[in-house]
């Protein structure tokens, strides 16, 4: 067998980066519940949002350190296996990577330590500030790594120095970088879907103890909350996926007619495909259900006007097909389930006959795989629809990879990712199964407000709320203070 | 001034810190098999529970800013040490794993399984940056292309493993002084009888490697030549090495800390010297070698990321202030601990 460096190194790109996007979304939309589990607390004081709060803590904790671990490789992965795309983008793209470093690294660990470590050393209100400097942190983490990813998507604000192999890109304009066409349609889109992840997440848990008759109370206060969060973020995702549909046809045109499986322009409307089987052999898809000029509606707002297929591509540019089009029909899809699943279940919330819908509770327990899916299936249909490019239109994948490394090395580190990754997998689900079959603390067994009163606790005297701490040792608190 | 100079001393300032910090953290993981009871096992991971995570981020972010300021150096290096850096990426992972999952569950076996891996992978990660510090000194088979020409074997030599091995032995000892700060009673004298033994054996590495590295690399010394202001930190550094059993001696523990710090960070500016203007020596001839000046971005984006840094700097040392202050004082184990 013929060990071709390129080939060897975008499987293992595509083996650790998608690896590690299974835990950044959830980090995120955990990090958003928290914030939101805390907030309620310090407003109304009631103790069980507390509870609510350090389970997930517990939970939110594990998949931070699994996504901190996986994370590091994919920081030094572009100098090991792709060191002429390294030396190609370095000027621009090292600077997003830099600033994710100073801005949203130091701000997510350092508070981190505080949000899982510092229950009972801080006090409410700080615990509060660090859970959303978290959150703020993972927000910009998001924020400059897709916009390093949108800007070898769509490059601008750069001219090109040296030739051949020793051609570069310099940065001319930082800010037509940072807001270059396809940036800020990707962090919407991604944001929002890691909101769906979080919210999928702490629902599926919530209906598991339902249909189990165990913390009832916690179950049905935890579901409330997410099931909001869920359903104005899976409506809203669509409207971003549509901008950012749009913003694809013009940006990317090749990227499009690949996820659509748009091969022939032909006269008059395009068809929009809600299933079917690429067939890049006929150039047609095959068995598929079609809106007849539905693309055409959806780009161009009427069903008549053509849009550019794959014909109008020069072959040697053209993307492959069958992956774009199974992954972005996928998620489209799942995203229509989440919008029904999550407005269904509010509407019975509101008719106030959810928690008896037992079959409706099942559904919800399973459903959190689908963002899962939702998630890695949108950045491999982004990613493979960009090929053969890696910095579209300026520098293909084929040319980008280390010359130094020999495949055998390569195939070597992929053995050894694939073997630690299935352990760190399984071991995800253990402890995560573990902390969920334990549940959540009883309100009444929490520590007193704040501390239990050691020596290491004058910080927390600091900076605590006196105000409202006086109120609760007026007895204004729900049962369980000072317990 | 000279943005690719600033850059260099930048990056200086993150690996120094990033020594110190994660450098009593992974030591501590070396030492770890030493305490072999299950609660003071927990204590000795829970010491460094809050704090290792923000020290890894020094990491991190050298590697982004290599990669913003240098790219060349970035893309040169870590494709030449492609193995020696997928092991040291395994150690990290494998680091930060052990800490989190090994208290998750009581059996015996679990455990023990996770403290080795803690132990193993700290010492493989000191090791490793040892190593490579090493290499870039020697140099290492670069072509005009400023690729590596060489092969695994030509990273694999006495200088850089020696270098490797002091590397190991001075984390142990910064460890050592950092556990003893937050352990108390029995804990606390058994790591205490340490600090002896790992400062011997710090002199002994010490004096070692600066013998071969006059011995093997004399080049090393030019820039003293050159700016003899430089001799300065070597005083201070070796005025903080002296200072470290003093402050064992004379039972201050803070001062010996500090002064294991301080001594890491003379050693490293003392590596930055003994490279500059280089980032990556060829051993092959020195024109192929990478510097500042071929390596280095556009002048733009060194200037523009100047900024960030400006910006972002004064944040991190708040974090990392807060988050030292609200963690100081002995280890205690309770309901959130590792
Ligand atoms: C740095 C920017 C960057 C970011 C944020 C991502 N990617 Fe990407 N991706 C690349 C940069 C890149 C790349 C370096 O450009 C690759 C490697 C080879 C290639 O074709 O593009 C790539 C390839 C690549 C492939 C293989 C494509 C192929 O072989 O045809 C997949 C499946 C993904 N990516 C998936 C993802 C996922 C799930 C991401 C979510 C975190 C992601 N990418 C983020
Ligand atoms: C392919 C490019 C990527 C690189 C180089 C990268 C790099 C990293 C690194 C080095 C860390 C660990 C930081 C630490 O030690 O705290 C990390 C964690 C993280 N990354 Fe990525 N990442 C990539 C993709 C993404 C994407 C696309 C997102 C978001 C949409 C993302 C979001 C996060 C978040 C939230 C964390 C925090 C830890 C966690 O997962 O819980 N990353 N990443
Ligand atoms: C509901 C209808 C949806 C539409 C119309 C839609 C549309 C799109 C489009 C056009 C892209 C490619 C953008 C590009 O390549 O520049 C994309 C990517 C992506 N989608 Fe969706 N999407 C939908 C739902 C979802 C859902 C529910 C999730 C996850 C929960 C999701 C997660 C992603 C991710 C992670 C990416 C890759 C990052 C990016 O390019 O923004 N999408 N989506």
């Amino acid at each position: 067998m013929d060990l071709d460096p390129v080939t060897l190194s975008r499987a293992q790109f595509a083996l650790t980066v998608m690896f590690h996007y299974l835990f950044p979304p959830l980090s995120i939309g955990l990090g958003a519940i928290l914030v939101l589990l805390e907030g309620t607390y310090l407003k109304t004081r009631d103790r069980r949002y507390e509870a609510a709060a350090r389970f997930f803590t517990k939970l939110f904790a594990v998949n931070f350190a699994v996504g901190v671990a996986t994370g590091i490789v994919m920081e030094f992965q572009f100098g090991t296996n792709w060191s002429t795309y390294s030396r190609f983008v370095g000027d621009v793209f090292g600077s997003a990577l830099a600033a994710e470093g100073i801005f949203a690294f130091f701000l997510e660990s350092g508070f981190l330590a505080v949000l899982v470590f510092g229950w009972d050393r801080v006090g409410p209100k700080m615990h509060f500030f660090s859970t959303l400097m978290v959150f703020l942190g993972s927000t910009f983490s998001a924020v400059w790594i897709v916009i390093a990813n949108s800007w070898q998507q769509t490059p601008a604000g750069f001219h090109l120095v040296g030739e051949g192999a020793a051609m570069r890109a310099e940065i001319t304009d930082f800010w037509a970088m940072i807001f270059n066409p396809s940036s800020m349609h990707r962090l919407n889109h991604v944001i929002l879907g890691s909101l769906v992840q979080g919210a999928f997440f702490v629902m599926s848990i919530a209906a598991f103890y339902l249909l189990k008759k165990r913390h009832e109370d916690f179950a049905k206060r935890s579901f409330t909350v997410a099931l909001v969060m869920g359903a104005v973020a899976s409506v809203a995702i669509l409207i971003s996926g549509h901008a950012q549909a749009n913003a694809v046809a013009v940006n990317q045109p090749a990227k499009l007619a690949a996820f659509e499986g748009h091969f022939e322009t032909g006269e008059g409307g395009a068809p929009l495909y809600l299933f079917g089987w690429p067939d890049a052999e006929a150039q047609e898809v095959k068995a598929g259900v079609a809106i007849p000029g539905g693309l055409s509606f959806l780009i161009h707002g009427d069903f008549d006007t053509p849009v550019d297929g794959l014909d109008t591509i020069p072959d040697d540019e053209e993307p492959p097909v069958a992956v774009p089009f199974v992954t972005y029909h996928l998620m489209v899809a799942l995203g229509m389930f989440f919008i029904g699943v999550t407005l269904l279940g509010l509407f019975l919330r509101w008719r106030g006959t959810l928690w008896e819908k037992r079959w409706l509770l099942k559904v919800f327990v399973v459903a959190v795989i689908a963002p899962y899916v939702a998630n890695q299936t949108g950045w491999v249909a982004a990613e493979v629809g960009r090929q053969p490019w890696v910095v579209y239109g300026l520098l293909r994948t084929e040319d980008a990879v280390s010359p130094s490394v020999p495949g055998e090395h390569i195939l070597t580190s992929i053995v050894l990712f694939s073997l630690i990754y299935l352990a760190l997998g399984a071991l995800w689900l253990v402890v995560m199964n573990h902390k969920i079959q334990h549940g959540p603390e009883d309100p009444d067994d929490l520590p007193p407000d704040g501390g239990d009163g050691e020596s290491q606790l004058e910080v927390a005297a600091d900076v605590r709320d006196r105000a409202s701490h006086h109120r609760l040792a007026e007895g204004d608190e729900p049962e369980g203070a000072g317990a | 001034m000279d943005l690719e100079i600033f850059w260099f001393g930048l990056l200086g300032i993150l690996a120094a810190g990033y020594a110190v910090l994660d450098g009593f953290d992974l030591g501590v993981g070396i030492l770890h098999p030493l305490v072999k009871d299950d609660t003071e096992r927990r204590i000795v991971i829970n010491s460094i529970g809050p704090l290792w995570d923000g020290n890894e981020v020094w990491l991190v972010t050298f590697g982004g800013a290599l990669f913003a300021a240098f790219p060349e150096a970035y893309a040169t290096f870590f494709s030449a040490f492609y193995l020696p850096v997928m092991i040291l990426l395994f150690g990290l992972i494998g680091r930060a794993v052990s800490i989190e999952f090994r208290s998750k569950q009581k059996s015996r076996f679990w455990r023990s399984y996770w403290d080795h891996s803690f132990a193993f992978s700290s010492l493989m990660v000191v090791f490793l940056f040892g190593v490579a510090a090493g290499n870039a000194i020697e140099g290492i088979p670069l072509g005009a292309d400023h690729e590596f020409a060489g092969g695994l074997f030509d990273l694999v030599r006495p200088y850089p493993l020696a270098v490797g091995a002091f590397a190991v032995v001075t984390s142990a000892m910064h460890g050592a002084l950092y556990l003893h700060l937050k352990t108390e009673d029995a804990l606390q004298a058994r790591v205490a009888s340490w600090r002896w033994p790992l400062f011997g054996a710090f002199l002994v590495g010490l004096v070692g490697i600066t013998v071969a590295t006059l011995v093997r690399n004399p080049e090393a010394l030019r820039n003293f030549e050159r700016y003899p202001a430089a001799w300065a930190v070597v005083l201070l550094t070796t005025l903080a090495v002296a200072n470290i059993p003093r402050g064992i001696a004379k039972a201050k523990p803070g001062q010996a800390f500090l002064s294991s710090g301080g001594t890491i960070i003379g050693l490293v500016f003392n590596f930055g010297m003994a490279l500059y203007p280089n980032l990556v020596v060829s051993s092959l001839d020195p024109a192929y070698s990478l510097t500042i000046r071929n390596a280095s971005s556009s002048q733009a984006t060194l200037a523009l990321m100047r900024n960030i840094a400006f910006l972002g700097l004064p944040f991190v040392l708040t974090y990392t202030a807060i988050v030292y202050w609200v963690f100081r004082g002995k280890t205690k184990l309770d309901d959130h601990s590792y």
